[in-house]
């Protein structure tokens, strides 16, 4: 099947089969290796990208889904020019990355929750901000660290 | 040691690689691909306990896109583990539901996959042995061919024994006024790493050479491990370690699907990788010793310690890991945590068809812990005695030598104790009375553990090369790694404090065995401490070389140089670090500004009774945690943890914290949510959502309060910290839920089942108390 989608803002035309999961997509045809396979089961969330604002777990969305949508995964994050986004410059300021393996997930539900949030002109409370990271699993660090992140994204 | 000023140690550092971290450009295992490389998948057997009959692999080697088939009889290796008692791909028996029969290489993994259920194999399926107790008795079949258990320890199955004793064990009892005698039970749990189990190899048939990415914690003895196993050379293989997403010990051991990758790539002629499934992960991955724990205790009529006996069965599995070996570190507990005058230990590693544990994090120590600590609980509760006071009046102190011969130069045990229980208000919690529908309790727990290595391999040392460029830029080449644990921030933080070099000019590279110097590897908490004193000794010898050279090109007499802002200063002369750099190697004596220390730490091997000052120095932590019962649900909240820990001096402290909330994260979930459910030796819950790691709504705050002892043999006066916030974590919460409901939980996980449960069991024993007590009024 054809499909048509933007990812990381740019537009791209593919030919997959119809059984292709986005996470591969994203890994073995794109070669983004920065969006991680933690269990491909959807109970980990490392596999975090945003579909149209929505953070979604990429292992368990076909392909062919986002024919006509934009998406963007932790690379599209940060360009070559552009410097770190501020979930990313916010993580590694809080000490929130230790293996580092569930950070672009932790990184993807942040930036699409602090961009609802941030759209609404909410700030979430910390109950709100770790609740948002409920799907995402750590084992190095606590979350500690990762929550303190993912609330600082909202300081000026 | 007095406390010294310092201009980057001890202030929060950034990680160095964290930008490559958080924007998925840092390469881990998964996402390495190289030029023509195979997949490789692994058939495992049906049962866990069975006869192979036959294994036909025909219908597979001619499925399109299969590159190479390997069976037992394919290959000549030897056996692979710490008792060389694991044969790769297994002939004749299987004995664990991990057992690996055959692999396949193909042009992608759905063909691998594919062809390995086309593997025929036929079985006669025999009943198999999974509670070690059974298999201590004499009509038990051998489980392990190559199990030398008869001959060594007088029964077939028992794998690993320890015996170890000090004191006068009957005369303490004598003095006992209490004694405590129960039984505990802690379960199978898993590192549950979040990048799964990888390797890729590449043979090199030209040359003979074989390149592994692996993401071993000990490359250097994994190096030795994998040339035994394969009847190579060791100094042909290369490791190359991609970067690590998560360790905490479970890449100790190697493990078969590592030389059986390479034994692809050696027979297909390409590279070839193999990655676990998370189910294959839950079901491959080592895991933490399940074990029964028969544990005494007795105090005097003062509450003062007077003995501790235990005895101890572990389930082995059916091959022995490193996990065998964690007695080391769960006898030096039993001896040493609080004073201890009479200790008598017992461990038996019994095999059985169950799956092989390994290393994690602690090594034996939290489940020591949980039943020391519930043990102390008991005992001041039977001498009607305060639980802060019996373990303050018990606690190590510094200058100590333990029953065991461990030295404690500096120990920071009764302030850790003291301020846990202060900061947490343990003394009105743990009185306050118990009613309503919600309880809180609290509850403590301390842990002693090695701060400064552990002498368990012939060298427990680590090598270091600097290079300091024309430029000015330092290259730290450390035989050491990085797991995620930060250590190479601390390496990079040492040396801009030594040398005034700034973190953007420093490079450490610590992923090659090609290059890098030896170390033992990581584990037992030692990575800052040996690499810290290593990376120390090379600086020294790099200034001896800059401080020479900028006294002759400034024409003074001195060696008392200051490094700061990439430069070097004495008095009013100033000059640059590279320009002295360049002299050193364009003019006499054109050398290059290189040097290379190894490191081996103080530490001694233990005699053979186990005695001797193991480690160059020992960690002590204690925690206070206060939980929330629901008795209608039976759920338990945690709701804070205050740890506070001796860890010599604080380093980075962003970093440290981390290691405590972390350490604490996997503590709490061993303490209530985390079990691997084992029927006959097959696993029932191999996935995140029928093995419950905790998530970010279950986290509690993480309160800690380090205590600074500087000890002279650790950097600045450091000591290791990885692995003690864990260790204690569980023991406390487990006191802090009896103290809320007022049972005693003597297993792991206290899930809600057994809290509701032992509500229930409670309440009937009362309504009996009220009957007799009716009854013996009525009479
Ligand atoms: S990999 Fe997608 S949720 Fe775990
Ligand atoms: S940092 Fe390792 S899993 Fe989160």
């Amino acid at each position: 099947m054809k499909i048509a989608f933007k990812i990381n803002g740019k537009s791209i035309t593919k030919e997959v089969r119809p059984s292709l999961l986005l996470i591969d997509l994203i890994r073995d045809v794109l070669k983004l290796k920065g969006t991680k396979p933690g269990c491909l089961e959807g109970e980990c969330g490392a596999c975090t990208v945003i579909i149209d604002g929505y953070a979604i777990n990429s292992c368990l969305y076909l392909a062919i889904n986002v024919n006509g949508k934009e998406i963007t995964t932790i690379e599209g994050l940060s360009g070559t020019k552009s410097p770190l986004h501020k979930t990313q410059e916010k993580m590694i300021e809080h000490g929130g990355v230790q293996c580092g393996f569930c950070t672009s997930g932790m990184i993807m539900t942040t930036k699409a929750f602090s961009d609802k949030c941030i759209a609404e002109g909410i700030t979430p409370t910390r109950d709100e901000v770790k609740k948002s990271l409920e799907g995402n699993l750590c084992r190095c660090t606590g979350y500690v660290k990762i929550i303190d992140a993912a609330e600082a994204v909202y300081e000026n | 040691m007095m406390k010294k000023e310092l201009k980057v140690i001890g202030k929060s550092t950034k990680k160095l690689d964290g930008k490559a971290r958080v924007s998925g450009q840092a390469v881990y295992g998964h996402d390495i691909e190289l030029p023509n490389m195979l997949h490789g998948s692994i058939l495992r057997t049906k049962y866990p306990c069975a006869e192979i009959i036959s294994i036909d692999t025909s219908k597979a080697e001619v499925f399109e896109g299969v590159e190479c088939v390997i069976t037992a009889n394919d290959i000549d290796v030897n056996n692979i583990s710490y008792k060389r008692d694991h044969p790769i791909l297994k002939k004749g028996t299987v004995n664990c539901n991990r057992d690996e029969i055959a692999a396949v290489a193909a042009r992608n993994k759905e063909i691998a996959d594919k062809a390995i259920q086309l593997i025929e194999v036929k079985y006669k399926v025999k009943d198999g042995i999974y509670d070690p107790f059974e298999a201590l008795k004499d009509d038990a079949p051998r489980v392990n061919e190559f199990g030398k258990g008869a001959e060594k320890f007088g029964n077939k199955n028992i794998a690993e024994s320890f015996h170890y004793e000090h004191g006068d064990l009957e005369g303490q009892k004598a003095k006992s006024k209490v004694i405590i005698k129960k039984s505990y039970e802690l379960p199978r749990v898993t590192h549950a790493c979040m990048a799964t189990s990888n390797i890729t190899a590449d043979f090199n048939q030209l040359d003979g050479r074989l390149t592994l990415w692996s993401s071993t914690q000990v490359p250097f003895l994994y190096q030795r491990d994998i040339a035994h196993a394969l009847k190579m050379a060791p100094s042909l293989i290369r490791v190359i370690q991609p970067i690590i997403g998560g360790g905490f010990g479970s890449k100790l051991d190697m493990h078969p699907f590592e030389p059986i990758c390479a034994l692809l790539s050696i027979k297909s002629g390409k590279p070839v990788q193999i990655l676990f499934s998370r189910e294959e992960e839950f079901i491959l991955s080592p895991t933490r010793q399940p074990m029964v724990i028969e544990l005494t205790t007795g105090a005097d009529e003062n509450g003062k310690f007077t003995f501790r006996e235990v005895e101890i069965i572990k389930d082995n599995g059916a091959y022995t890991s490193w996990g065998a070996t964690t007695p080391f570190v769960m006898m030096q507990t039993y001896s040493s945590l609080y004073q201890v005058p009479a200790c008598k230990f017992d461990s038996h590693a019994i095999y059985t068809n169950n799956p092989f544990a390994g290393s994690f994090r602690g090594y034996g120590n939290p489940q020591a812990t949980f039943s020391i600590e519930t043990n102390i609980d008991l005992m001041a509760e039977e001498l009607g005695m305060d639980k802060g006071e019996i373990r303050l009046i018990n606690a190590n102190y510094k200058g100590e030598i333990t029953g065991q011969g461990l030295i404690y130069k500096t120990c920071g045990a009764i302030p850790a104790l003291e301020t846990v229980i202060r900061k947490s208000g343990f003394d009105q919690i743990v009185n306050e009375p118990k009613t309503g529908r919600y309880l809180r309790g609290i509850g403590l727990g301390s842990m002693l553990h090695v701060g400064g290595g552990a002498k368990i391999y012939r060298s427990d040392g680590c090598g270091t090369i600097l290079k300091l460029d024309d430029y000015g830029y330092l290259t730290i080449v450390t035989g050491s790694n990085e797991i995620g644990q930060g250590s190479e921030t601390v390496l990079a933080m040492i040396a801009i404090e030594e040398l005034g070099i700034p973190m953007d000019k420093i490079k450490v590279i610590n992923t090659d065995t090609d290059v890098k110097p030896w170390d033992v590897g990581v584990h037992a908490s030692r990575t800052s401490f040996v690499a810290g004193n290593s990376l120390l000794g090379a600086i020294k010898l790099l200034k001896e070389k800059l401080n020479s050279k900028a006294s002759e090109l400034l024409d003074i007499e001195t060696e008392n140089w200051d490094y700061m802002d990439g430069k070097m200063y004495f008095g009013e002369f100033e000059i640059n670090l590279d320009k002295v750099a360049r002299e050193i190697h364009f003019g006499p004596p054109h050398e290059l500004c290189t040097v290379s220390y190894f490191y081996e730490p103080p530490s001694s091997f233990q005699d053979k009774e186990y005695k001797g000052d193991v480690s160059g120095n020992y960690a002590f932590a204690s925690q206070a945690i206060e939980v929330e019962v629901d008795t209608v649900t039976g759920n338990i909240n945690v709701l804070s943890v205050h740890v506070s820990q001796d860890v010599g001096r604080v380093l980075n402290p962003i970093g440290l914290q981390g290691q405590m909330e972390g350490g604490v994260a996997t503590g709490a979930g061993y303490a209530l949510t985390e079990e691997m459910i084992y029927e006959k030796g097959m696993l029932k819950n191999p996935s995140f959502h029928g093995y419950k790691l905790l998530t970010t709504t279950d986290m509690p705050p993480v309160h800690f309060y380090p205590i600074e002892t500087y000890d002279e043999a650790g950097p600045y006066g450091s000591k290791g910290a990885g692995e003690a916030p864990l260790i204690p974590t569980a023991a406390a919460i487990a006191n802090a839920v009896s103290n809320a409901l007022g049972v005693r939980f003597y297993s792991l996980p206290i899930t809600a089942e057994k809290v509701l449960k032992a509500l229930s069991e409670k309440k009937n024993e009362l309504k009996l108390e009220r009957v007799y007590f009716k009854m013996s009024v009525e009479t």
